[in-house]
């Protein structure tokens, strides 16, 4: 064994997985799992614990995979996260704990994300559960949302025994992972399920179909339904659109609408009412890790995929593990070009999309170097359809319905950094409804920041 | 899991149900809608709210089949249960937030078509509820399409009118033809127009009352998925602006909605969902034919 290099993961075939939905990566066994974190130098000043935004004891729980002992590990991962199995699958390791890792100076880093999955599916697989408080304090926290933001939470303040109620929008709980995140990266039912079903066993309680700021405001939580703090971790989930001719045609879809069709109501799966249009050749515009999922999704669902993007690989936002997936997948990258109409018929119907070349120019306001139009290199590529995937920003419901409820000019809520305080007394709010589309790891942290706010609050009051 | 109480066949392919959902009872508005969904593996259907009693904690909704889902639907019998039934969603109408004493100075006129007769159902009687007295127009294609009248008739008496477009009950005609005889050649006058039924149907009201000058609010009744304002299928162009019908909607200023582009959205589920329902109808059998599977 080569200690400068990973232990490789094992994955399906990519000519075999772009056909299906079944998850890409198969994870470590025992084996490989002690193998991996034999590599793993237990360094004294963790620099990989700075790196996690949930501050995961990690150097600890290595040393317990490294003897074996899984169920221990656990442990040590459940003290800091409520959902292992999720974040070892769609953290972005590369730029978190495993970007600063001593190891990866000279060599490979270790495997960080690959330990952590294995370690909660062994847990899961044995029936190992996280710990719930001994007692409960009498006090009644309402978290809306049940994504990563709202799971954690609750998870946390549950712990601390709080009686907590999570308000779900939609009929199943899980936020983005169960209708953002396609199954073949993150399954459903083994793995959102059950770290949901953990949440629960913490003692609590999900209330599904809720939708806050019309089934019930913030105001009659706190006045008529005796909660003494709320959490909003309501995510951000209004579509954007790019605002070019035909973006209204039919077969237009945000990611959001193309992923929620395929995971949340699972389209893709013929025993399921609700439909999703089988496509021949689909335009994907955007970058993200949602352009790649809805990208991956329509490959699987027959199409030839082109993946368009403005600027060049390098700035490409997705992480590096998807992006190389979906290559190896089949997904085709038109970089440097950008969509400035869609060719309808006189039905309404997507016949084409039109494209123009860019070059990269100053770096602009993002640090990132600023597409330029290449005037004249239009040229028209025969689609039928195109899935827009240009970020998220938050929905106005709660915003809207909610006096005293600061937000700032991107329309998401503002609250403090460190503990999730907004302007409104025992309003507390974090994720993406605070900091716009982000990832699951981030929306974790500010969820553990909530808890700890709300508990501070609430042990002063 | 939210139980039916009460299940009826009140029209050709038209069904009410009274339904059980404490919590969209206490807090729906007329205008608003819920989102029904029948069991783990059912679509998620958006039908406007025709009725609530915050007392018994239930909500009356009126769907017509048209398509496998709701065709599933229309099978369900008081004692059954909807899987999911979120709401309310959307928001509710105008009236419910406007300054009582300015409203009663409005003479208000209701064109309902067909289906389109339940979400009407609610804005009548919260109005005569607040004893402001408005014209229903009600009008479909034929005698049998004809829902509500009596509720509606309880109500709103002789301010209530019925035409099909057969002739084949009380009058011949559409609801824009009884609208034009009232201003035309009875001398009525309306500050304000409310139109609910097929988007081609709310069309035609629009440009009678772009005529006639009646401010016209609509009900856009789209395709949608969450209907929380998530996935973005429910967009219409109204004057220069991109509106989702399910958050900022679903009633919209009827004289800047761009009705041409929303029938041609409309379309495009609606085949979709036709194949759906011929691979429901024949089960087993179904064996091409629909553009769908592989036999074709």
């Amino acid at each position: 064994m080569d200690v400068m290099k990973k232990v490789p993961v094992r994955e399906q075939d990519p000519n075999v997985r772009n056909k299906n939905f079944d998850e890409v990566c198969l994870g470590y066994n025992l084996e490989e799992a002690k193998a991996e974190a034999s590599r793993c130098l237990n360094c004294k000043n963790a620099r990989c614990i700075q790196g996690c935004p949930v501050s995961i004891n990690i150097p600890k729980f290595i040393a317990e995979v490294k003897e074996g002992n899984i169920a221990e590990a656990y442990n040590v991962i459940s003290e800091s996260s409520a959902l292992p199995a999720v974040c070892g699958r769609v953290c972005p390791q590369e730029s978190q704990c495993e970007g600063v890792c001593v190891r990866g100076i000279k060599g490979e880093s270790v495997s960080i994300g690959k330990l952590e999955r294995f370690v909660a599916d062994w847990a899961r697989e044995n029936g190992i559960t996280p710990k719930g408080a001994d007692k409960k304090n009498g006090k009644k926290v309402a978290v809306i949302g049940s994504g990563p933001s709202g799971l954690t939470c609750a998870g946390d303040l549950a712990k601390l025994g709080y009686d907590v109620t999570i308000f779900e929008a939609l009929h199943e709980a899980g936020g983005v992972l169960v209708y953002g995140i396609p199954e073949f990266r993150l399954p459903k039912q083994t793995v959102v399920a059950a770290e949901v079903e953990n949440v629960k066993k913490l003692g609590v309680k999900i209330e599904t179909n809720v939708v806050i700021g019309r089934s019930m405001t913030i105001d009659q939580l706190l006045n008529d339904e005796g909660f003494d703090a709320v959490y909003i971790g309501s995510g951000a989930g209004l579509p954007r659109f790019m605002g070019i001719p035909g973006e209204n045609a039919n077969e237009v879809f945000s990611a959001n609408e193309y992923l929620t069709r395929s995971n949340l109501m699972k389209a893709f799966d013929d025993e399921y009412d609700t439909p999703i249009a089988r496509f021949k050749k689909v335009a994907v515009v955007g970058g993200g890790n949602v352009a790649m999922d809805a990208a991956r999704t329509a490959l699987r669902l027959g199409a030839e995929v082109h993946v368009i993007y403005r600027r060049s690989l390098e700035e490409l936002p997705a992480r590096a593990e998807e992006v190389h997936h979906a290559k190896e997948e089949g997904i085709i990258f038109d970089l440097l070009q950008n969509p400035t109409e869609i060719l309808t018929d006189d039905k309404g119907n997507v016949t084409g999309i039109k494209v123009i070349k860019m070059e990269l120019g100053e770096p602009d306001e993002s640090g990132r170097r600023r597409p330029i139009e290449i005037p004249g290199s239009e040229y028209e590529m025969d689609v039928d359809a195109v899935i827009m995937s240009l970020g998220t920003s938050p929905n106005p419901l709660i915003s809207s319905t909610t006096k005293g409820l600061e937000i700032n000019k991107r329309k998401c809520i503002v609250a403090e950094e460190e503990t999730g305080k907004t302007s409104k007394t025992a309003v507390y709010a974090g994720g993406d409804a605070v900091t716009g589309a982000a990832t699951v790891i981030l929306a974790m942290g500010a969820g553990k920041a909530g808890a700890k706010g709300i508990h501070e609050f609430l042990s002063n009051n | 899991m939210y139980k039916i109480l009460k299940a009826e066949n009140i029209a050709d392919k038209i069904y009410l149900m009274d339904v059980e959902a404490p919590r969209v009872a206490s807090h729906c508005e007329p205008g608003q809608f819920v989102i029904v969904k029948m069991d783990e593996k059912g679509e998620r259907i958006p039908l406007t709210i025709c009725d609530y009693d915050r007392e018994k904690g239930t909500i009356t909704i009126v769907f017509q089949t048209v398509g496998a889902s709701t065709e599933k639907m229309a099978k369900l019998k008081a004692g059954d249960s909807f899987q999911d039934f979120v709401g309310p969603l959307g928001r509710p109408s105008e009236m419910v937030e406007e300054d009582l004493e300015e409203l009663k100075k409005k003479k208000i006129v209701f064109v309902a078509g067909g289906v389109g007769t339940a979400p009407v159902f609610p804005q009548v009687k919260w109005l005569y509820a607040h004893g402001i007295e408005c014209d229903v127009i009600v009008g479909a294609k034929n005698k049998d399409l004809i829902i509500l009248e009596d509720e509606l008739r309880a109500i709103a008496g002789d301010n209530l009118y019925i035409t099909t477009d057969d002739g084949s009950y009380v009058r011949k005609g559409m609801g824009t033809d009884v609208l034009k005889d009232l201003v035309n050649n009875q001398g009525k006058k309306y500050d304000r127009c409310i139109a609910i039924g097929p988007l081609i149907m709310m069309k035609f009201v629009c440009l009678l009352t772009k005529e006639l000058g009646i401010p016209t609010i609509v009900s856009m009744n789209p395709i949608m998925v969450d209907g929380t304002g998530m996935c973005g299928a429910c967009r219409l162009q109204v004057g220069d602006e991109i509106k989702f019908a399910c958050v900022d909607g679903p009633e919209f200023d009827g004289h800047l909605v761009d009705f041409d582009q929303a029938m041609k959205r409309q379309q495009t589920y609606k085949t979709e969902e036709g194949r759906a329902m011929l691979k429901l109808i024949e089960g087993d059998t179904h064996h091409g034919g629909c553009g769908h599977c592989s036999n074709d």
